[in-house]
């Protein structure tokens, strides 16, 4: 079972349902931080890392001695990695998606395949359970090759926990294919609420079963619920505004471990994820 | 001698658009009779990446030998160097005075990109 956990805005607390989610269930469990610009769960779960491989991507590189500079290379690529000036190519690989369109075009077969790094891979353990996290390298900007990467070591039989980078762009669309539930992760806010209504887009068009965990309950306004009536989504969990959790979280501790109360809560919350992933119009689940 | 400036509007007496690959218009102005050619950059303006790098490119075609602007990115300063190009950066005001200006020789060429990438 794959669970992603996301959010359209940043700093809702993706991290914390991540991580308190998995440390409640215990055993049989798999994170995996694909927040990989900045990945910080392995600062509450303290994993054991075992082994860290890079990530590698194709870039073009060209054999000037075959090249007519006919510009087609140029003209294909939307991302401006490569510059035809006078009788000379230039290729910007930091610019570079990998698409391959470059080498697909030129008629000479000037441009062949070249390696750039683009972050890596890191897997370890916490306890009988598995941590995996992704890190793109400083100044790449390509960061759905690693998330897909690290989807490819899910396991059957686990319940692997995503922690799913911020937005509703490509790495967050990577973060979310191939799984069972999106889990999304708000503060009823109205930047909460804006950047939820984007995600929620995203989630359908994905075609994922999905439901709402409000963060920092008690602050903002009602418009997070009212929008979750109104478009039908089930509010699994409610978080509440609460010093004591604020303080937890910033030296780097999990709520449940600290507040034992939360395990259930959580458990809870993995309960009504299940009766949903299995029935997405359970009524049961969720419908405060 | 063809030289390239970035420009707000389409004639001389524009402001110089301070931005290289994002400039609204750039003028290929030919150094001794003052006849230009206006590049609508609108395409590079707005594309989603390498705008200067496009915008460099382009201007090599249009066979300038120099570039007026006000801030130059790396991978546009990479692209002109690489196409000969030189560049005068932090360039500001009227095109007509910015080409005056260097008609007298009172400019200095830049070595190095002024800005960040993206900035």
């Amino acid at each position: 079972m794959i669970i992603s956990i996301a959010s359209g805005k940043g700093g809702t607390g993706k991290t914390t349902v991540a991580t308190n989610l998995a440390f409640s269930l215990g055993k049989n469990v798999q994170l995996m931080d694909c927040d990989v610009e900045e990945p910080n769960s392995h600062l509450f779960l303290n994993p054991e890392i075992k082994d860290k491989q890079a990530v590698i991507a194709p870039v073009p590189l060209i054999d000037e001695d075959k090249c007519t500079w006919c510009k087609k290379c140029m003209e294909i690529c939307r991302f401006g990695a490569i510059a035809v000036v006078g009788k000379k190519v230039i290729t910007f690989p930091d610019l570079c998606h990998s698409c391959g369109g470059c080498m697909a075009v030129c008629p000479e077969h000037a441009v062949s395949e070249g390696d750039r790094e683009l972050g890596d891979i890191e897997t370890g353990s916490i306890k009988e359970n598995l941590f995996v996290q992704g890190r793109l390298n400083v100044g790449q900007v390509m960061s759905p090759p690693i998330i897909k990467k690290i989807l490819t070591l899910a396991r059957d039989g686990m319940v692997n926990i995503i922690d799913a980078p911020p937005g509703t762009s490509c790495p967050v669309i990577a973060a979310m294919k191939g799984a069972d539930f999106v889990l999304l992760v708000t503060e009823p806010t109205p930047f909460g609420l804006h950047d939820l209504a984007l995600a929620v887009e995203t989630v359908k068009i994905l075609k994922i079963p999905h439901g709402i965990v409000i963060n920092r309950a008690g602050m903002g306004n009602d418009g997070v619920k009212e929008y979750a009536k109104k478009e039908g989504i089930p509010i699994l969990m409610e978080i509440p505004f609460d010093k004591k959790i604020a303080q937890v979280y910033s030296r780097g501790e999990l709520i449940v471990e600290k507040m034992p109360e939360y395990k259930d809560k959580f458990l809870d919350l993995f309960d009504h994820i299940n009766r949903l992933i299995k029935d997405p119009g359970d009524k049961g689940a969720g419908f405060k | 001698m063809k030289i390239a400036v970035t420009s707000k509007g389409r004639n001389l007496d524009s402001k110089v658009d301070p931005r290289f690959g994002r400039a609204a218009y750039i003028l290929i102005i030919d150094t001794d009779t003052l006849e230009f050619e206006v590049v609508d950059n609108a395409k590079n303006a707005n594309s989603f990446k390498g705008a200067g790098i496009q915008a460099a490119a382009s201007i090599s075609e249009k066979n300038a030998e120099v570039l007026l602007t006000g801030f130059c990115g790396p991978n546009a300063f990479k692209t002109l160097d690489t196409a000969n190009v030189k560049v005068v950066s932090d360039v500001a005001g009227i095109v007509r005075d910015a080409v005056k200006n260097f008609n007298k020789g009172d400019i200095s060429f830049t070595d190095a990109a002024n800005v960040e990438g993206h900035w």
